[in-house]
């Protein structure tokens, strides 16, 4: 296409058929596909046991209990700190591999990536490679062509289905909610989901393609800040291709570079540019043309790297004719290397959290309205509303007591006894009474310091809180 | 010309702007060529740093250009879709303000209906605790440890709503004015559930109900039943009996005014009856007060202290919710 004449104001998509490639780029993405749709699609189906009482499901994001399980990991509403660590970890880990790799995700892990590769191997496998399909395109509409379209659109929908179908397996126990769904009686939420998901797959990975890179995605344009000259990306090595031209079998054209024209680079990019013009904002950087092009190279016995991971710094380098910088010498630089120690650094910290933390806690807020209750014998009672949590599959007992340099009785609330049973993955709130006897210190006195202590009953672990006792001098 | 020579030159080098092989790679391989967005057309007699500069907007700050990029059209379309979108929804919904209210819409939406749909869902849902409630003894009330937490949460709202004014946010009453603590274990007609409930249902002295719990104390002063002495000595008495500093000689011939006037209802012990509405005056809790003052004023003109009936007010659920909220308060028994 040529740029037009009169400025237009709107353009239309102009549609992209990839050519089949194959190569250690392509391999890598079809290892990368393979593992990342498995984790997505096989994840909700491992079960995890984790006592009777609690869902057997190893990732479940339990939006209803607000509970978050990961396998032996089980995260309350109160640790929501871990999941913003793994994003301050998310949001590191790209910056890293952004100043070291450039738009990595873009070209290998982004959702929009994967699927659009799918779709397009469908499409492949449909239709035909390149040219076939340019010519499907081109036909007219007949018998023919409606027939492959039709069954191409309708194992698009069915990837997108079983997509926006996974999705919702994450947050509800996935064999009832299959059940549910072919027994048509699931939640709304979980169809209106699967419509949305499904209907936006189908779409930006059938139609829309480059055009969510190109002009939905916000994230091309942050890495662009976070690149330098050091980082890799994929360039056209230009002052060893040109000048450009077509080369005959058997015959040799000196003065001409190494780039023959053949196209190749430019067939099989998904995003429609060619590679040679430059580092362009569309460039996913999915070194499929590093893989056309090293086929090409091989073929007519020039080296490979013609079309390449460089970094900007290499042109400048290369020029002069010194040979090419490490690829670990871009990678490893301090920049690199201080994200990695932050990367790891957050981490260590979020490890060492989940060490530490306890399964059992108690927390303790005194009753103030009144501070105090003076009984018929003149004794003074303190309430006290404590909230024990039991993060274990099964019941947990707690026994209370209260350690006090005076003698002060502890009764609970609507239980004999000073033991308290708390139901499996729950939280109770327990109110507790301290009495001062008639007349002892704490009955008289303005304030007494003491402890509440809880033991429980199974693992002996002992938690103790801090609190005060509001006498009659208060 | 030399120049006009197709063939490279012999040193290898080809001049600047020279000629190139012709382009006859484009076969089938290249039936559609890239898109070119901003990029002119790409052949090989361009090189990179010979690119001819992409179209502008003409605008210039300190040397930046901005580019002349045509939209994308699908954005055009989304643009109409959104006006389509937003004329369908002023139709639909209420969208134009206008004197008193707003333009109703077609659906016939509207906030306020859907704050009470949904209240009318919640009161829907709570009606099968209700129910339960209504249908469980009341002394077992809180044997039921899932009914008994939704009775205490909706005893709670219940209890904010009609009970706090008198016998205060925590309910720890208010001496001046005659409202019992509901905290402690002194009650003045019971505190089991079910004394609870009966007194919260039918009230205390009020005229309203025929049921509620009556008994009236004699006003022994102003009605003469007392001397200004002997009542000097029923105070000492009772002051005695509390376990406050007293006048011993006065407390002595007290015993037997209290033991002729009292006794009947406050028992010998002074230990109180809950019958009767009479509180014990033997321990450290006092309705309106222990000091010598009060307590002539509650022996010269006696005390009346009024409870409305909440029969008439209130839900048999709602009741049973809030005794079983005023039993778990910590006076329970």
């Amino acid at each position: 296409m040529s740029t037009p004449s009169e400025p237009q104001l709107y353009a239309a998509r102009e549609p992209i058929f990839p050519r089949r490639v194959q190569g250690r780029f392509r391999n890598l993405k079809w290892g990368l596909m393979a593992v990342m749709l498995g984790i997505y699609y096989i994840t909700p189906w491992i079960r995890w046991d984790r006592g009777p009482a609690m869902p057997d499901q190893a990732v479940l994001v339990d939006l209803a209990n607000r509970r978050f399980f990961f396998f032996f990991i089980e995260i309350w509403p109160h640790e929501f700190y871990f999941v913003a660590g793994l994003l301050i970890m998310a949001g590191l880990g790209l910056f890293l591999f952004t100043s070291a790799l450039g738009r990595v995700w873009c070209g290998y892990a982004c959702p929009q990536t994967v699927w659009t590769d799918l779709f397009i191997t469908v499409e492949r496998w449909l239709e035909g490679d390149r040219n076939a399909r340019v010519r499907l395109w081109k036909a007219p509409w007949g018998l023919h062509k409606a027939r492959v379209y039709l069954t191409k659109w309708t194992v698009w929908l069915l990837i997108a289905l079983a997509t926006g179908g996974a999705w919702v397996f994450y947050f509800t126990d996935a064999p009832t909610l299959l059940r549910d769904l072919f027994a048509l009686n699931a939640h709304p939420v979980a169809w209106i989901t699967i419509a949305i998901l499904t209907a936006t797959t189908f779409f930006f990975g059938g139609f829309f393609r480059e055009q969510i890179c190109i002009y939905a995605c916000p994230w091309p344009r942050i890495q662009a800040a976070m690149m330098d000259e050091d980082t890799l990306t994929i360039a056209y090595r230009d002052w060893r291709g040109e000048p450009r031209g077509k080369l005959r079998k058997g015959e040799i054209a000196p003065g001409q570079g190494d780039c023959i024209d053949c196209m190749a680079c430019v067939n099989v990019c998904p995003m429609g540019i060619d590679i040679r013009n430059g580092q362009q904002m569309e460039c996913i950087t999915c070194g499929l043309c590093i893989d056309a092009c090293d086929e090409v190279m091989d073929r007519i016995g020039k080296p490979r790297g013609l079309v390449s991971y460089i970094a900007l710094s290499d042109e400048i380098h290369e020029k002069t004719g010194k040979p090419a910088i490490s690829v670990w010498r871009h990678v490893f630089r301090p920049r690199t290397v201080m994200y990695s120690v932050l990367w790891g650094g957050v981490g260590i910290g979020l490890v060492a959290l989940l060490l530490v933390r306890t399964d059992l806690d108690m927390s303790v807020a005194q009753v103030r309205n009144p501070i105090n209750v003076v009984m018929s014998d003149g004794a003074v009672r303190n309430a006290y509303e404590v909230r024990l949590r039991n993060m274990h599959g099964e019941p947990r007992a707690f026994t209370l007591s209260v350690e006090a340099d005076v003698p002060v009785d502890l009764v609970l609330e609507g239980i004999d006894g000073p033991t308290v049973t708390v139901a499996a993955d729950a939280l109770l709130n327990q109110r507790v009474y301290l009495i001062a006897p008639p007349g002892s210190p704490a009955a008289s006195a303005q304030r007494t310091d003491l402890t509440l202590r809880a033991v429980e009953g199974t693992s002996g672990q002992v938690i103790t809180t801090d609190t005060l006792f509001n006498g009659r001098g208060n | 010309m030399a120049g006009d020579d197709k063939k490279p030159d012999p040193n290898g080098t080809v001049p600047e702007g020279g000629p190139r092989p012709p382009v006859e790679a484009r076969t089938e391989e290249n039936l559609v060529s890239p898109p070119s967005r901003h990029y002119p057309e790409t052949g090989p007699e361009l090189r990179r740093s010979a690119r001819a500069d992409p179209p502008t907007t003409g605008h210039s700050w300190d040397g930046i250009e901005e580019y002349d990029n045509p939209m994308p059209r699908w954005w055009l379309w989304t643009f109409y879709i959104c006006i389509a979108w937003a004329v369908i929804y002023m139709l639909l919904y209420p969208a134009w303000p206008l004197v008193s209210k707003a333009t109703p819409g077609l659906l016939g939406y509207s906030t306020r209906a859907e704050v009470v749909r949904e209240m009318q869902d919640f009161e829907a849902r709570n009606e099968v605790w209700f129910q339960r409630l209504v249908e469980t003894e009341v002394a077992s009330l809180r044997e039921d440890t899932e009914l008994e937490r939704f009775a205490v949460q909706a005893g709670r709202a219940v209890f904010a709503a009609q009970c706090s004014q008198c016998h205060g946010a925590g309910a720890q009453g208010v001496q001046a004015g005659g409202f019992p603590s509901l905290l402690n274990d002194a009650w003045l007609w019971g505190g089991t559930l079910e004394d609870i409930h009966q007194t919260i249902s039918h009230g205390i002295r009020n005229e309203d109900d025929p049921d509620a719990r009556w008994s009236e104390m004699p006003a022994f002063g102003v009605d003469g039943l007392l001397s200004d002495e002997e009542i000097d000595q029923v105070v000492e008495y009772v002051r005695a009996m509390s376990g406050q500093s007293h006048d011993a000689a006065l407390a002595e011939p007290g015993a037997e005014v209290f033991e002729w006037n009292c006794a009947a209802c406050h028992m010998d012990d002074g230990s109180g009856n809950t019958d009767l509405g009479a509180p014990a005056l033997n321990n450290q809790i006092w309705l309106y007060g222990g000091d010598r003052d009060t307590l002539r004023h509650t022996i010269v003109y006696s005390r009346f202290g009024v409870m409305p009936a909440f029969t008439q007010r209130l839900r048999e659920a709602e009741i049973r919710a809030v005794a079983v909220y005023v039993h778990q308060l910590g006076g329970g028994q």
